[in-house]
């Protein structure tokens, strides 16, 4: 049955952030349905606007951001000054008829503008208020700022990413990701709450807090045994093989992963019996992550004369974990991506036909969808103010010429 | 016992090692009631894995399965076993949400479908968490982590600026790829639960770890599609290599992440060339970009004379976005996180006094609660007898023929 429902529909967000992880945690929202107003202006633009942080793409004008576009559906946009008082009253008006609010400035910086947790209680009580920053809004280092890069390396994941002889690898944006996905997750949980009480709240994230819990096992391992881990490329602490291997094509690579003997047998069948295979320093965990080195080696000799679908047909018919190591080009040519609808196309207007990724989860009764592409630069200016706030055109007019609407 | 944000929420968990048991620890540790069913005998695979104390294995000290587990209550059952099914069934009429991570196969097999499962209960919320998704001719393909690391597209990326491109794409470290699955998963667990708050509709969420993780990269993923450009390891070129250094340091590596003009008003006076900021070459980041080359050189070398906590603490304090690549050892002593409380005592009946992470936000109404992980099978009279109703006598007799 087709339906329009989404699970957070009637929820209004009013998002101050910028960059990667603030814009993903309010995307995250838009696309279960609420309604999230963006706001920006032209003393403060959205930097992935302008460039990619991580390709160093340039793009040309404020609306033609690939990078906007993947990390802005379904939103809408205003454009509010926030060094002006009236641009501040405007917010907080914005916020009596919102529901959630959430921002990723420095800690105190928004309390200074008069829009921190305190004043907007008092001309909203219930509101739920997400402050995400890089290392939390207490402690010693409350005042400190940082992006992805510097969120895992201060978690420690930094330090258990790379190849062992190799620098430690910072993992750029995709960890502003996780950050951004534990703040939606922190927000709708604060919802259920007031849902049940009435209640708003304040939630403090700490961006290299949300990176640090997914290695909780390797922080007890020194917690419990004053051992500190270190990078270790694709390798397991247990489980051997377990790497990625050369296969023919272009840099092309299967990942084989196997966790006990009966997989180990299964793929020593599947390869054919090589007689490497069969050797006794291959034939229990213990013995294959002693030799471990040697089995990749045996192993990626295997592998190059094959391509990588063929490894992963051969192998998962015989229930071996081994799957390609897909690049984006891989991605968009696999079967399985393909019938699953992972991406979507939708019509930008400046950009033309793009594509973007479908949402990360299939609801049955209210799934999460794209409804349209991000806004552009103060889009919706006249629906926010004139129709939400009830503002006259003239008002409206009157702030864009004094750059309050700016 | 405060105010707890999920309170109320009653969820079965029926899943093992990471994602699964993350996502509802997640929902556990905001207070909602979790039971987690576990093979009788054997349990959670996590329990076989470290660390454990003094690396002495034991299935009640995995610190693994100590802190994928806070919170929540244990069970053991088979529900293969006809009785085993007709328990599990109860249970899953209890239950608002199941959470599950087995093969899809499996759960047919079972007769455990979300159609099926519905038939005992209306509003049922069930989330399923697998490799690849439950439909897709993949659905039935075996993964681990690492190879959820380079389905989704994310190992191809890694590590960026290469050595070489004849070295192997790498995977993110310890379980952090199957952590952040599950926590998109709690977030489409939550917001179903939400909309279940009105609606009374209750809903299966298909939550594909490929996929999950495709979203992680997902400006790169689409690149292809909209650029015809196919991201790999190679070099990190113009703003983003200006930008995201990793630098070489006295004691380690540092990065800067100067995104935007001021940063590096405030980084050319940390490393003594104040006269910078004025230089044309370096008008806007653009131009840094394209200029960069020039100054590397000296930021280099005026790194490798310093620490990493003083080039850190110097350059916060003039508002520089810069932060040192840590140790394990350094992120469990660090003050900053002394000073959150970021680090729990909790102590459990077999593996004594344990030191872990609590959740990563601070909620003004709602605290976080981090209760020991349950020992296998320690709430099977609770919930069976005073929740199912089942006999003392009962229960012997389902733990004789191996079904609790």
């Amino acid at each position: 049955m087709e339906t329009n429902k989404r699970p957070l529909d009637g929820i209004r967000v009013i998002d101050f952030s910028q960059v990667w992880a603030g814009p993903y945690a309010t995307l995250l929202l838009a696309l279960m349905g609420a309604e999230v107003i963006k706001v920006e202006s032209r003393k403060r633009i959205d930097g992935s606007r302008l460039s990619s942080l991580t390709t160093g793409q340039r793009f040309s004008g404020f609306d033609s951001s690939t990078v906007y576009n993947e990390l802005n559906l379904n939103k809408m946009d205003i454009c509010l000054d926030l060094g002006q008082p009236k641009a501040i009253e405007l917010a907080k008006r914005l916020v009596t008829i919102s529901d959630v609010a959430l921002q990723n400035f420095r800690p105190g910086v928004m309390d200074r503008l008069g829009l921190g947790y305190e004043a907007l209680s008092e001309v909203k009580p219930n509101i739920i208020y997400l402050s995400s920053s890089a290392c939390g809004s207490t402690g010693p280092e409350r005042a400190y700022a940082g992006y992805a890069p510097g969120f895992a390396s201060l978690s420690g994941l930094a330090s258990l990413t790379g190849y062992s002889d190799g620098p430690p690898f910072t993992m750029g944006g995709r960890i502003d990701l996780i950050s951004a996905t534990t703040s939606a997750f922190a927000i709708v949980a604060a919802l259920n709450y007031r849902a049940r009480t009435g209640e708003g709240q304040y939630i403090d994230l700490s961006s290299s807090e949300s990176i640090s819990v997914t290695i909780g096992d390797v922080l007890m391992d020194y917690t419990m045994n004053r051992r500190s881990r270190r990078r270790d490329g694709n390798h397991d602490e247990v489980m051997a093989p377990h790497n990625c291997y050369r296969c023919k094509g272009e840099d092309d690579w299967i990942s084989i992963a196997i966790s006990n003997d009966e997989e180990w047998r299964a793929f020593v069948n599947a390869i054919g019996n090589l007689d490497w295979a069969r050797d006794e320093k291959f034939q229990d965990a213990f013995s294959r992550k002693q030799n471990e080195d040697e089995l990749d080696r045996l192993i990626s000799q295997w592998t190059i004369n094959h391509t990588k679908y063929e490894v992963m047909d051969m192998l998962q018919k015989a229930g071996v974990a081994a799957v390609p190591s897909f690049s984006s080009e891989d991605l968009f040519n696999d079967p399985h991506l393909k019938e699953r609808g992972f991406a979507t196309e939708l019509e930008h207007p400046i950009m033309g036909k793009t594509t973007v990724l479908s949402p990360p989860w299939k609801l049955s009764a209210t799934p999460a969808r794209i409804t349209r592409h991000a806004p552009l630069f103060g889009e919706h200016n006249n629906y926010v103010f004139g129709e939400l706030l009830g503002m006259s055109q003239e008002e409206i007019e009157t702030l864009m010429e004094e750059e309050v609407i700016h | 016992m405060g105010k707890k944000a999920l309170e109320g929420t009653k969820v079965l968990e029926y899943a093992s090692f990471v994602s699964g048991p993350y996502c509802s620890k997640l929902l556990a540790d905001l207070g909602a009631e979790v039971i987690k069913i576990e093979r009788p005998g054997v349990g959670d695979k996590a329990r076989e894995r470290g660390p454990f104390p003094e690396d002495l294995p034991h299935p009640e000290k995995s610190g693994l399965f100590l802190y994928l587990n806070t919170s929540k209550k244990g069970i053991t059952l088979d529900p293969k076993s006809t009785t085993g099914k007709k328990m599990f069934l109860e249970l899953v009429k209890w239950a608002d949400i199941l959470i599950e991570d087995k093969p899809p196969k499996e759960m047919e097999g079972l007769g455990f479908t979300y159609e099926e499962l519905k038939e005992v209960n209306q509003q049922l919320i069930m989330t399923s968490i697998t490799p690849y998704g439950e439909t897709g001719p993949y659905r039935d393909y075996k993964a681990y982590h690492l190879n959820i690391c380079h389905v989704g597209g994310l190992g191809y990326l890694m590590p960026p600026n290469s050595p070489s491109l004849e070295r192997e794409p790498l995977k993110a470290g310890g379980h952090s790829v199957d952590c952040a699955c599950g926590v998109n998963a709690a977030l489409a667990t939550v917001s179903a639960l939400y909309s279940r708050g009105v609606t009374g509709e209750g809903q299966s969420i298909d939550v594909s770890k490929q996929e999950s993780l495709m979203n992680l990269v997902r400006v790169y993923a689409v690149a292809y599609a909209n650029d015809k450009v196919n991201p790999n390891r190679g070099p990190i070129m113009g703003t983003a290599a200006a930008m995201g250094g990793l630098k070489k340091c006295k004691d380690g590596y540092i990065i800067a992440t100067l995104a935007e003009r001021p940063h590096w008003a405030r980084f050319f006076k940390l490393i003594g060339k104040p006269e910078w900021d004025e230089d044309e070459r370096f008008k806007d980041t653009l131009a840094i970009a394209d200029h960069y080359n020039e100054i590397d050189p000296y930021i280099s070398e005026w790194m490798m004379s310093r620490t990493r906590y003083e080039i850190y603490h110097q350059g916060q304090e003039l508002g520089c976005p810069i932060a040192p690549v840590r140790s394990i050892d350094e992120v469990v002593n660090d003050p900053q996180l002394k000073g959150r409380d970021f680090f729990v005592e909790v102590d459990h009946p077999e593996a004594g006094k344990t030191v872990f992470p609590r959740g990563p936000y601070v909620f003004s109404e709602t605290p976080w609660q981090g209760n020991p992980a349950p020992l296998l099978g320690q709430h099977n009279e609770e919930i069976y007898c005073q929740k199912l109703g089942y006999t003392k006598e009962d229960m012997v007799r389902l733990r004789e023929s191996g079904i609790i």
